[in-house]
């Protein structure tokens, strides 16, 4: 079986009056149906401008993306993308801002509304359907961004840091439900964080980056003895502070 | 929370208190100013045809109402304000949303905006009056010279300030420019658009003023000018005292407006 995302040899610059700034280098790896990559590495090496290309909103300029054998050009259905915040519309109910990406494709077909209907009861949002983003706790409005993206059905999801605005205790909550939530509806998912826990806690594979210009300084397979185990289990694992160790090291000796 | 604790209540009754206060000398300080003028015009402290009075004001309120032209002239020019106003945000809002959409259009018109914002609008309606004629339309469009160019600016601003993150996040979505416009940028600047309306309504009265100053013949900037002409200091002041109230009433109504928007939306 192929990978569904295939990434080889990219690399992109910014480009100002002020000078090029060279974010990302000669990137290749490559993700499998059903798995779940987190990547790591200094804040500012180029982790959301990865993020960016492999969703397409802009495009290498040297090296390719496929995806499931097609390349990545332009914005792509099949990708789901959360950014850092909730970016959750005040003038919109929580209703009307989860099917915003429904609305905006024109897909609000009946199973797809039926579908985000089931997730909002399933994720503990149904009660709040007509609230106002702002009377949910950071932890629902984090739910109900996921549910957004999710809306779509997309094949990949993307997710750029989308627990570091959250307060300690609520995150690892939150990194819970959202790790059951992504295993649940069977996707295949991208995690870029700059908290090395978060990573060795929710991560098939950590994908560690160098310094600007990043490159790939280790790809590191996790496995844990005891299979199925949720975030917050894996924290208590003997194998936990190993991981963590490792890719300490590698930060240090590279970053 | 029905129940309120001593304290609050407290607070409550001395916050009440204040208000009723501050209300009372409002109209305090109203009543002892018609007085003071009033009997200084009496005892001939002040010359009465220059300064005029309460009660010649009182009085020229009822012969105007009485023929029917207080109305008139208030009318039309409460017609061309709100018509120039209504013309104001209509275009701006067009123009900010043409700049937004194109870059270098915006590039391009921005000094000629910027000139033609920082230009006294006064200068122009002479020159709008002679190429226009001198008519009601005209006078419309000197209202809008006044506040059209600003309001512009400020509109294309706000739609510049939208954050880049929530652009970025209908882009993820899979929505265009139109969509990037719909969802996030004019409903972002609702608040800004609303502090522009509030703004532009006072200026729009400024213009029709001056327009009506220089050719009308009807309106209360007319009659100001007629007025001062022919030395008729009681309808020039009562002129004004009605310009007063007009441009208080309009701004509430702005103000109004805004109030129950925001809370429709809860911004
Ligand atoms: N639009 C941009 N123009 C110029 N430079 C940028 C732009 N966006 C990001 N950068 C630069 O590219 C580098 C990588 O940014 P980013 O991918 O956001 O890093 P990370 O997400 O890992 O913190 C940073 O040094 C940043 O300053
Ligand atoms: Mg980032």
């Amino acid at each position: 079986m192929s990978p569904l995302l295939e990434v080889s040899h990219v690399c992109y610059s910014y480009h100002t009056l002020s000078g090029e700034t060279q974010a990302l280098c000669d990137i290749t790896f490559s993700v499998d149906e059903g798995e779940f990559l987190a990547i790591v590495g200094p804040s500012g090496c180029g982790k959301s401008t990865l993020l960016s290309l492999l969703s397409g909103l802009i495009e290498p300029e040297q090296g390719s993306v496929h995806i499931g054998r097609l390349p990545v050009s332009g914005h792509r259905a099949g990708i789901g993308y959360m950014l850092q915040k909730d970016h959750l519309f005040e003038w919109r109910t929580v209703y009307k801002n989860v099917i915003l990406g429904l609305e905006i494709q024109k897909r609000l077909t009946k199973e797809n509304l039926e579908h985000v209907e089931e997730m909002l009861k399933d994720y503990g949002l149904a009660a709040f359907k007509d609230s106002r983003p702002s009377e949910l706790s950071g932890g629902m409005r984090q739910r109900a961004a996921l549910i957004r993206t999710l809306a779509l059905n997309p094949s990949l999801l993307l997710l750029d840091e989308p627990f570091s605005a959250l307060d300690y205790q609520t995150r690892l909550n939150v990194c819970n439900d959202v790790c059951g939530i992504i295993k649940r509806e069977n996707k295949t998912a991208i995690l870029v964080t700059h908290d090395l826990s978060e990573a060795v806690s929710m991560a098939d594979r950590i994908l560690i980056l160098s310094r600007r210009p990043a490159g790939i300084v280790k790809i590191l397979p996790v496995h844990f003895k005891e299979k199925g185990l949720t975030p917050m289990e894996r924290r208590q694992a003997p194998e936990f502070k190993d991981y963590f160790n490792e890719i300490w090291k590698e930060l240090n000796a590279h970053g | 929370m029905d129940e309120i604790t001593a304290r609050q209540a407290r607070f409550l009754k001395d916050h009440r208190r204040h208000h009723h206060l501050v209300t009372a000398l409002r109209f305090l300080i109203f009543f002892l100013f018609l007085a003071a003028w009033e009997i200084s015009t009496r005892v001939h402290l002040i010359d009465a045809f220059i300064f005029s009075s309460p009660s010649r004001i009182l009085e020229t309120v009822f012969t105007m109402g009485r023929d029917g032209s207080i109305f008139r002239h208030t009318g039309i020019t409460l017609y061309e304000t709100l018509v120039s106003f209504l013309l104001v945000i209509l275009v701006s809002f067009l123009m900010a949303t043409v700049l937004w959409f194109s870059s270098t259009a915006s590039e391009v018109l921005e000094p000629c905006l910027v000139i033609l914002n920082s230009l006294p609008k006064s200068a122009l309606a002479p020159l709008l009056i002679v190429w226009l004629g001198a008519n009601p339309g005209t006078i419309i469009v000197a209202g809008m010279s006044v506040a059209v160019f600003g309001s512009i600016i400020s509109m294309y601003t706000a739609f510049r300030e939208t954050d880049e993150e929530k652009i970025k996040l209908i882009r993820t979505l899979g929505g265009n420019r139109m969509h990037i416009l719909c969802c996030v940028v004019f409903p972002s600047s609702i608040p800004s658009i609303l502090s522009i309306l509030k703004v532009n309504i006072g200026l729009c009265l400024v213009g029709v003023i001056i327009g009506e100053f220089l050719a009308a013949r009807e309106g209360l900037g007319y009659l100001i000018i007629y007025a001062s002409q022919i030395f008729k200091m009681n309808y020039l002041i009562t002129s004004l005292i009605i310009l007063c109230i007009i441009a208080f009433l309009l701004y509430q109504i702005i103000q109004k407006l805004e109030h129950y928007i925001r809370k429709a939306r809860k911004i």
